[in-house]
């Protein structure tokens, strides 16, 4: 699915329970012109910047980093964190890739248990 | 796994349910006076700061680093209690210096069931204040010097071997909690301290005065638990004369005293709960000497600022009055 397809199936699912999820109304509460979200939409024109992104995954209700990493996006706090370390981040996540959500858990850290 | 989080131990069973969480913090307090009358509940004063001994493991006994764990600072002397968080049912097993608190006998892996129990069952016990001391009654935390034959290790065992708080939570397991239908809201989350500076780091926590508080039986059995998913941690406690030494900041102050707390008058609470059943049997822990009976007794001295107060501001709580047990001095 793309970034405009997913945008515009969670607004007119919220669309159908309230009234207010018109494209009209969700382009004049993210700053956007109805036009160009309409755009945006129907993938005619590239994903808008971080700070829209935002705006649209808070008015929605959605995450804001699926939404970015749905528009090809890596929030700035995630890259800053990615480029210091970059090649051991790029390794952690393809090995984290398999694991099952309880594991990945796991990687925060832990209070440890030692030898009583 | 336990997470260290705002202070507080988090422990949480993601492979057993998606719900099965809790929280436990140590909760500072004013020490309740040690003689012969029993004292409704002190307040929380704020929660103890815990550290990972791993942080500071260069500067801690070496057997604190082979016991992992995290630790916290407390005052010769000062009091403590711990608060139960979290809606996912959890058998918590309590020790102090590997002697359980509720009855008294040496740390092991399994959980006892019937008159031996040795665990208690959140979220139906929102505190422990101390040892268990008989039906309705319970002898306060409170922390003195391992060496000293004050802590309920050295009068159980003879020695001060381990000092500290272990803690082993065992989650309910998940077929019974969903078979018990028990998922509820579960998304709506909610004194003159004689510090002592020849005496050593490594703390252990003493039977103080007699408080009221009933530790409530198991109302699940002893089959609802997970006893192989279990979390441990060892707390160990620092006096608080050395833990700038090791941590470069600085402990909480020493709390008030029970006659300036009370003079202030700031409120003592109770809490019933009338649901469910309270343990009632005689274990060895009703046998143990008081700090301020011991040095009565053995060494003629007098536990300072031990005056006898008389709470007037006692504020009820249930559990269906949010649960709020707090003083603010």
């Amino acid at each position: 699915m793309t970034f405009g397809s997913y945008v515009r199936d969670v607004r007119e699912r919220r669309l159908d329970d309230d009234r207010s999820y018109s494209l009209r109304q969700v382009a004049g509460r993210v700053g956007l012109e109805p036009a160009y979200l309409s755009k945006i939409e129907r993938d005619v024109t590239a994903p808008p910047s971080e700070a829209t992104i935002g705006r649209l995954a808070e008015d929605l209700g959605e995450d804001r980093d699926l939404l970015l990493a749905m528009a090809g996006k890596v929030s700035n706090d995630l890259q800053q964190i990615i480029i210091r370390r970059a090649p051991i981040f790029a390794d952690l996540l393809r090995q984290l890739k398999e694991l099952p959500d309880h594991a990945v858990l796991r990687i925060v850290r832990e209070v440890r248990d030692g030898d009583w | 796994m336990i997470e260290l989080e705002h202070h507080t131990l988090r422990f949480s069973f993601p492979e057993i349910h998606r719900d099965a969480h809790c929280g436990i913090s140590f909760m500072r307090t004013l020490r309740i006076p040690d003689d012969d009358r029993t004292y409704p509940l002190p307040p929380g004063l704020s929660r103890f700061p815990l550290r990972h001994v791993d942080d500071c493991a260069a500067k801690l006994p070496g057997s604190w680093g082979r016991h992992g764990g995290v630790f916290l600072p407390m005052y010769q002397s000062e009091a403590m209690w711990l608060s139960f968080s979290g809606e996912y049912p959890m058998a918590v097993r309590i020790a102090a210096g590997k002697v359980s608190a509720l009855t008294g006998a040496p740390w092991q892996d399994q959980l006892s069931e019937g008159p031996d129990q040795d665990y208690l069952v959140i979220p139906e016990q929102p505190w422990l204040d101390g040892f268990f001391a008989g039906k309705g009654l319970i002898r306060q935390f409170v922390a003195m010097p391992l060496g000293e034959g004050y802590t309920a290790e050295e009068q159980i065992t003879g020695e001060g071997e381990h000092g500290g708080l272990q803690i082993a939570v065992y989650p309910m397991k998940a077929a019974e909690f969903d078979r018990l239908g028990l998922d509820r809201d579960l998304r709506a989350d909610n004194v003159m301290y004689c510090a002592s500076p020849a005496s050593g780091p490594e703390m252990g926590l003493a039977p103080g005065g007699t408080m009221q508080q009933e530790i409530y039986e198991d109302p699940y059995g002893i089959g609802a638990w997970e006893q192989d998913a279990k979390s441990r941690c060892f707390v160990h406690i620092l006096n608080s004369v050395q833990y700038f030494l090791v941590t470069h900041e600085k402990p909480p102050t020493q709390p008030p005293t029970a006659k300036e707390y009370t003079d202030a008058g700031l409120p003592w609470f109770e809490y019933y709960d009338a649901e469910h059943k309270a343990l009632d049997s005689p274990t060895k822990l009703s046998k143990l000497k008081s700090i301020a009976e011991m040095k009565a007794r053995e060494r003629g001295s007098e536990l300072p600022h031990n005056e006898p107060v008389s709470p007037r501001n006692v504020v009820t709580l249930s559990k269906h009055s949010p649960v709020v047990r707090e003083g603010d001095f």
